[in-house]
């Protein structure tokens, strides 16, 4: 791992940031795997561990005013994003005080206070949704980012192409992301796509892009923050393709009969957090002692989130069916 | 407009159109072909060079692509129209009508609404055989998180567009083809009701004809003919597909006894089962005779015209129909 030292974000206080922001992930998702054995979090349950570098550098290039378009694997880019562990954690529980107030769970974690439309459980659906939002800040001169995230496995899907097509020939700011991690469920990239070099893909649709190696989170994040300033500055879509590895299975019901442990544990040496825990440490950045503290704030932080999951109620019966429909046009003015 | 002036019901779709541009610039319409081509039934033929391409906006042929991006413009505070060219195309777009458009307010705990309307052509009667020609109103009215429309008269396609833009929620029109060369006054908008609203098109006494969209005129005319027979039938076009104007139907059906539900789609799984079973819910006591359907054969449309033709509900089929439930041979 070389972050380029001249770089002014490369601070040790910033890549501490980045470290925490990773570990805050890291723990709440394993956290909620053993949280699932217990079935107090029911469902889908998909870990983005392993991939944590991604959410955390991207989200360094978004301001506040940057929208967010996400997976079905997108607890991470919400922590990143900013939306409460707490309120996440009890969306996972299904409570009334989950940022989709139980409704959506894993899957569906949406917070307008953030600009965060979602996960989206339809592989490459949440893509045209990117399109549309961008559409919508350009038509009323707002200078803002949709950012949009995706597998390599959503390539395959038409929406893909679509999506890609109308933000080049419309000019419209997003910046998709795709996070390769080399399997859609288990299907290895290999056995699913002509052309695997995924980034070049964008270059049919005259968009530039920039494949980087997601592992590092340095590099996502100056690959960002590259791709948003151009937008930025001329209104035009760019791809980034971050190269990472699910170390987790797709789901808790996958028993990961189509990969071998052997390429797990390599990809698994190379994890974002070992490798810029490492770094830091061969540069004397780090002692025990900070990362300690570190680990101790984000055990307090997920700790407090569980116990507000558990304090959290559950919707009544009596308004399931509220919210099919906007109970006033006042309330659904955007 | 204050005055009863005559337009076509495609005219009156565009001047809806013109309307709402010209009084909300957040509102715009894009689909395939809305631009340059004028639309492909002429519906916004004019009005690129009124308003801008940024507002007229021609797509790719990418349904999916550009209904989502109608819905994340939605989202992004925009108020637009979306033309799909016809109802089969728009199976191309379900996933996002359906899993994004119809789900995210409840889906996000109230936090986003998407306010958008999407039109689209459906329906027979053009020859154009089993891929342009379907009546797939139904399944739209199937999902919550949608509302679906079917303007049947010159005055609701003025009218309706600018009820469903004011709706915080998405709305899908259907417009059948064979409406919109119909010529028709417009009465002022404010003698237009809610489109929430069943209304009747014909008021009787002996049976009740409840349809919607392009069947309403093989209706009325199927119950002028049975008034020449002394039969007077009463027409309740239900205009909304979803919400379903229950109270009405049941109005209408406690005044006559007896229903008729005539609708192009096909008889299983219909709309006019659905309409059956809301009168077997709630006005079973009322009736005088079993409630009877006039549905489309269950055969992808054909081109040619006698089996097009045979096909689909027509005015000798449901006369037929009406008298078989009045017991008059």
């Amino acid at each position: 791992m070389a972050p380029a030292n001249d770089k002014p974000h490369v601070r040790r206080s910033h890549l501490l940031e980045l470290l925490h922001g990773m570990i805050r992930i890291r723990r709440f998702e394993e956290k909620c795997a053993e949280l699932y054995t217990l079935e107090k979090i029911r469902g889908f349950l998909h870990l983005y561990i392993g991939e944590e570098a991604i959410a955390v550098g991207c989200n360094e290039a978004l301001t506040k005013d940057d929208a967010l378009i996400c997976t079905y694997r997108e607890h991470g880019h919400a922590l990143a994003r900013g939306v409460s562990m707490a309120a996440v954690m009890a969306e996972m529980y299904g409570k009334l005080n989950g940022c989709s107030r139980g409704r959506g769970g894993s899957m569906h974690l949406f917070d307008a206070d953030t600009r965060f439309y979602g996960g989206n459980a339809i592989v490459a659906g949440g893509l045209p949704l990117a399109v549309g939002l961008a559409l919508a800040d350009k038509l009323q001169n707002r200078k803002r980012v949709t950012a949009c995230f995706f597998g390599e496995g959503a390539v395959a899907e038409g929406e893909f192409h679509e999506s890609l097509n109308l933000a080049a020939l419309w000019q419209l700011p997003v910046l998709f992301v795709c996070e390769n991690n080399l399997y859609a469920m288990g299907t290895a990239l290999k056995i699913s796509e002509s052309e695997q070099d995924i980034h070049q893909k964008a270059a049919g649709y005259n968009i530039k892009s920039e494949a980087v190696d997601g592992m590092n989170v340095v590099e996502v994040e100056q690959a960002a923050q590259r791709a948003c300033d151009g937008i930025r500055a001329d209104g035009l879509p760019r791809f980034l393709e971050c190269r990472t590895y699910r170390f987790r299975a797709h789901s808790m019901f996958d028993s990961q009969l189509y990969r071998d442990k052997a390429e797990v544990e390599s990809w698994q040496q190379k994890g974002p957090i070992v490798q810029l825990v490492q770094w830091l440490r061969d540069y004397h950045q780090l002692g025990d002692e900070e990362l300690g503290s570190l680990e101790r704030q984000v055990e307090l932080e997920l700790s407090e989130a569980v116990a507000a999951a558990e304090r959290g109620e559950f919707e009544s019966v009596d308004t399931l069916t509220s919210d099919v429909y906007t109970a006033s046009r006042s309330e659904g003015a955007a | 407009m204050t005055d009863n002036s005559t337009m076509s019901y495609r005219e009156a779709i565009r001047q809806a159109l013109r309307e709402a541009m010209n009084e909300d610039p957040r509102v715009f319409l894009m689909g395939e072909d809305v631009g340059h081509y004028g639309g492909c039934y002429g519906v916004s033929k004019g009005l690129l060079s009124e308003f801008s391409d940024e507002r007229i906006r021609d797509t790719p042929l990418s349904e999916s692509g550009f209904v989502g991006a109608g819905v994340g413009a939605a989202l992004g505070g925009m108020r637009p129209i979306v033309e799909v060219m016809t109802v089969n195309f728009s199976l191309l777009a379900l996933d996002q009508i359906v899993n994004n458009a119809a789900t995210i307010r409840h889906m996000s705990g109230g936090q986003f609404s998407v306010p958008l309307v999407i039109r689209m052509a459906s329906g027979a009667g053009r020859q154009l055989a089993a891929q342009h020609s379907h009546s797939l109103e139904c399944w739209y009215a199937h999902v919550p998180g949608l509302k679906v429309l079917a303007p049947a008269t010159v005055a609701d396609a003025r009218y309706m567009l600018q009820m469903a833009l004011d709706d915080p929620d998405p709305v899908v029109i259907f417009e059948h083809v064979m409406l919109y060369n119909n010529e028709e006054p417009v009465p002022a908008a404010d003698q237009c009701p809610p489109m929430e609203q069943a209304l009747v098109r014909r008021e009787g006494s002996d049976l009740s004809l409840i349809t919607y969209g392009g069947s309403l005129p093989k209706v009325l005319a199927a119950a002028e003919e049975l008034s020449h027979a002394g039969i007077s039938v009463e027409v309740l076009d239900l205009r909304s597909l979803r919400p379903l104007d229950t109270e009405s139907i049941v109005r209408s059906v406690s005044k006559t006894h007896r229903a008729l539900i005539i609708d192009e789609g096909w008889r299983t799984g219909s709309l006019a089962g659905e309409v059956s079973a809301i009168i077997m819910e709630q006005a079973f006591w009322e009736l005088d005779a079993p409630v009877g359907r006039v549905c489309s054969q269950e055969v992808p449309i054909p081109y040619p015209k006698h089996l097009e033709d045979a096909a689909l509900p027509q005015r000798s089929e449901i006369v037929r129909s009406a008298k078989q439930i009045l017991g008059v041979v």
